[in-house]
């Protein structure tokens, strides 16, 4: 039984179907879909990285440390929006953030 | 062989259950730990195929910085916990459905893969000599010579994602006294003293 190139595709697509629902499931709580947001971006990783190992092609590990460094700068964007906004109104609810609607 | 495959699974297991409790989580402090938890793992079965580097960043970027981040962010914040759950049920048949679709149709592209993988682990074969050198060595040779360029764009990326967050969370607030070094320094002479001529009782 070894394990091969399938099983890590499978293990990745369950995290990535995984993100969606969470993102479908807490509508209402911004840092749980930053989080399923995190959880697609490592899911996109293990996919990149299992690629990159089974074909013997070592740029797939360049990307993903690409894709770690672009989730990085996405966490702390998207959490400092969210501490000044908090700052602001004093709820992070989704459905009130809607002060940009024309 | 059967020791590796067995880690696999355990590893796989708690990656997806701790996935799985990421989002259906009560309160966000778990949410965090457990993406922790899913980072670890990931982490371990990265270590497991081989790929040593990515794990190790993984464990620093994600689990040192990126959750602790999320963490202090989730701890700062003074969230109502009741009000942010009300549309979990409400969403549930139809993301549930959306997921299940999606998962569905993701592995049906698997299967589909998997009936040409005959070619894969011929390519396999022949790539398992070209890594030869240990991973890191590999990664470095490739990264700083052939995606050179990506790499300065990946440092610009974070340089502007820190000016961001800087210009975003700084706040100056009006009423605070603070030393302020520059105007202390540039003082002179004439702005400090002044020289009174004082007359005899007269006083000043």
């Amino acid at each position: 039984m070894t394990i091969g190139l399938g099983h890590y595709l499978t293990v990745s697509s369950v995290l990535f179907t995984l993100g969606i629902l969470g993102i479908f499931l807490n509508r209402k709580n911004v840092i749980v879909i930053l989080m399923c947001v995190e959880l697609m971006l490592l899911a996109v990783n293990i996919n990149l990285v299992a690629f990159s190992i089974f074909e013997g092609n070592v740029v797939g590990q360049v990307f993903a440390m690409l894709v770690l460094t672009v989730a990085a700068a996405e966490a702390a964007i998207g959490l400092a929006i969210l501490v000044v906004y908090f700052r602001n109104r004093g709820t992070i609810a989704v459905e009130d953030i809607s002060e940009m609607k024309g | 062989m059967l020791l590796q495959a067995l880690a696999f699974y355990v590893f796989a297991a708690v990656v997806v259950a701790s996935g799985a409790m990421v989002v259906v989580s009560r309160n966000p402090v778990y949410s965090v730990l457990f993406l922790i938890l899913a980072f670890f793992n990931a982490a371990a079965l990265f270590l497991l195929i081989g790929a040593e580097f990515i794990a190790m960043i993984l464990v620093i970027v994600y689990v040192g910085a990126v959750a602790v981040l999320f963490l202090f962010v989730v701890m700062m914040l003074d969230i109502n916990l009741v009000e942010i759950r009300e549309g979990f049920l409400k969403y549930l048949p139809v993301g549930a459905m959306i997921g299940v679709v999606l998962l569905a149709e993701i592995l049906l592209g698997l299967g589909v893969l998997g009936a040409g993988s005959s070619t894969m682990t011929a390519l396999n074969k022949q790539g398992a000599q070209v890594l030869a050198i240990d991973n890191t060595r590999a990664i470095g040779r490739v990264l700083y010579t052939q995606y050179f360029y990506l790499f300065q764009v990946a440092g610009l990326v974070l340089l502007v994602a820190m000016i961001g967050a800087i210009v975003l969370t700084l706040r100056t607030r009006p009423g605070v006294r603070r030393q302020k070094v520059g105007d202390q320094i540039n003082r002179t002479k004439e702005q400090a003293m002044t020289v009174v001529k004082v007359p005899t009782r007269g006083g000043v």
